[in-house]
């Protein structure tokens, strides 16, 4: 047991993959809203630059031709291919896993990723299953284009991977890869042709949390707070703070859980992964659970009353005391 | 005397029963629930010194917390009287029983222990459980599949989503709500910026999410009662599935450790601090 008998047309696949080594070519799905680009793609691009080869982008929607036109001049691309029909409304799983099946079917792609957001997560290992390989999820380094680095255990060891897979299929952790520049490209552009609607789901509506603040996993610096807050009116303390450093707002578990703020302002294993170039946890003991989504944060600093929370242990600056004369007094002093 | 209550989940049951499976007139819906047996969320998990993985030899033990919630969901759906049996299923070595005996504590109404071990189960990725769920769904019946949306041990997020793939049923991933409306679900389910709202056809693949509920605690009777309850014990094999892994874990490293950091006294001192390096 556990030795696997390798069927003969694997065999042969082997082969043909180490030919393809010299001539490996990379499928990028862009995530978008039918009006722009969601920036982790571009983090996916340079993941995909990384890997030496041709990148391609498939953009798959009900609208595509703004996000194929601002494609086209990402560094990087090749190609874009556009897939535009009524089917695509809501980006379902369902229905794009065919586009992708179909147009790996053309192109033989040695690669196929996306970001590691709500919407590559949902995507990519349904793609994968229909392909029959091991998807790798969320990685934070490529050694080679078989060997990838990704976190396990909560971002508490790292686990570096080699996929014997034919077809490689990963998720890219947005924060472990720059931005691709989005210009001076110049892609071509292609049309494929939408699948047949598949009609076992349907999108019926979004509710986004609107907000005016920088968006929480790219924001340059993030101002978190926890349990310590009390409740969702003292969240007010945060927004000013975050004002005055044009920082997005994240929060913990608990004060998710306590209905301080909506969910998708998590920060941890089970929510949204952040490294902004600072970080301020306010009123957050720093389960280990939440320290997976902050940890690689170039600055931490950690403003709690209780000198023995675990938060102090990965803060670069920690102050010992009340945030609710801590955090006023810090927004006073940056208006200076 | 029929009640307006009993009378009402009784037009539910009806409308549930699925057109496609010869026309059953009763209630036969069927929930498989996949529970995987992780080291506790609290243990500050320790990395092998040869690096080929990590300590869980003498170290705690328990349902993934995803799991957790996913049985509670199916719990909740034959509490309603919309499903008929919950099935809660692990892979893995002898010590998954324990999880599933859990499962069982909670209300699950029978379980399916299938037996990998050695170094199969050290290889065994989503794939492989998701071959494993697929083939269990169609020899169970199965309408429903709830699992958790990811494992706290190795956070990929994928048997889910690779379990709808292979049975070609729609998925409802990352699941903060769920409603039976006659043979549809409608999943409103956790997104980037907010929340969203999809309707799928049954037979259908959830994955729960932290929000979806509070997983009950199993009370001493429920727990001796379960000890009564039947664990079928299976093999891949059994079931046609092959599960060899085509990933190689190459090594297992500790994460870099952060450079030990000052508390300062005063808010200009952190203002300072912060100038300093910088970052304001």
């Amino acid at each position: 047991m556990g030795n696997c008998l390798v069927p003969s047309s694997l065999i042969t696949s082997g082969r043909r993959s180490g030919l393809l080594q010299r001539f490996q070519s990379t499928l990028v799905v862009a995530e978008h809203n039918n009006e722009t680009l969601t920036p982790i793609t571009l983090n996916a691009i340079t993941a995909a630059t990384k890997l030496g080869s041709d990148v391609s982008c498939l953009v798959a929607g009900t609208n595509c031709a703004k996000v194929a036109e601002q494609l086209s001049k990402v560094q990087g691309v090749k190609k874009v291919l556009v897939a535009q029909h009524e089917a695509y409304k809501g980006l379902l799983p369902e229905e794009l896993t065919p586009l992708i099946l179909a147009t790996q079917k053309q192109f033989s792609f040695t690669h196929i990723c996306a970001g590691a957001s709500a919407f590559g997560k949902n995507l990519l290992p349904r793609v994968a299953a229909k392909l029959d390989v091991a998807p790798i999820s969320d990685i934070i380094e490529i050694k080679s284009p078989d060997t990838f680095v990704r976190t396990i255990y909560a971002g508490n060891a790292l686990c570096t991977i080699k996929c014997n897979e034919s077809v490689k299929v990963f998720t890219v952790r947005g924060t472990s890869f720059e931005p691709a520049a989005v210009e001076g490209g110049s892609a071509s552009s292609e049309e494929v042709s939408p699948s047949a609607p598949v009609g076992v789901s349907e999108w019926l509506e979004q509710t986004l949390t609107k907000s005016d603040r920088p968006e929480l996993t790219s924001a340059k610096v993030v101002v978190s707070g926890g349990r310590g807050l009390k409740n969702g009116e003292n969240f007010k303390l945060l927004y000013d703070l975050a004002d005055k450093l044009n920082a997005a707002v994240g929060a913990s578990r608990a004060a998710v859980d306590a209905g301080y703020v909506p969910n998708d302002m998590q920060v941890g294993q089970t929510g949204k992964i952040v490294a902004p170039e600072l970080y301020i946890a306010v009123g957050i003991s720093g389960a280990i659970q939440h320290l997976a989504g902050m940890k690689d944060s170039k600055t931490i600093v950690a403003i709690n009353k209780d000198p023995e929370a675990p938060i102090f242990q990965v803060a670069d600056y920690g102050i010992v005391a009340d945030l609710f004369k801590v955090v006023p007094e810090l927004t006073e002093a940056l208006k200076k | 005397m029929v009640s307006h209550k009993s009378r009402t989940g009784w037009i539910l049951l009806l409308k549930f029963t699925l057109s496609d499976r010869g026309g059953r007139v009763t209630m036969s819906a069927r929930v498989l629930v996949g529970v995987k047996r992780v080291i506790d969320y609290a243990v500050k998990i320790r990395v092998k010194p040869d690096r080929t993985g990590v300590v869980t030899d003498g170290v705690k033990h328990s349902m993934n917390p995803f799991c957790e919630i996913a049985v509670e969901e199916a719990i909740k759906l034959k509490e309603k009287k919309l499903v008929k049996e919950v099935v809660a299923v692990s892979c893995g070595p002898q010590q998954v029983q324990e999880t599933i005996r859990t499962a069982l504590a909670m209300g699950a109404d029978r379980g399916i222990h299938v037996e990998v071990s050695g170094k199969d189960y050290e290889t065994l990725g989503p794939l492989q459980v998701s071959k494993i769920f697929a083939a269990l769904a169609k020899k169970e019946q199965a309408d429903l599949i709830i699992l958790g949306k990811q494992a706290i041990d190795d956070d990929c997020n994928q048997t889910g989503q690779m379990t709808a793939a292979l049975l070609d049923w729609p998925q409802g991933t990352f699941a903060s709500e769920m409603t039976l409306e006659a043979d549809k679900l409608k999943v409103v389910r956790e997104v980037d910026g907010g929340l969203e709202t999809i309707k799928i056809k049954l037979p259908a693949v959830v994955t729960a999410d932290l929000r979806l509920n509070t997983p009950r605690y199993a009370t001493l009777p429920n727990i001796m009662k379960a000890k009564k309850k039947k664990i079928a014990n299976v093999k891949p094999a059994d079931l046609g599935v092959d599960v060899c892994s085509r990933l190689e874990v190459l090594k297992v490293d500790e994460p870099p450790q952060r450079q030990a950091g000052v508390k300062v006294e005063t808010v200009d001192d952190l203002v300072g601090k912060l100038k300093e390096a910088g970052r304001v």
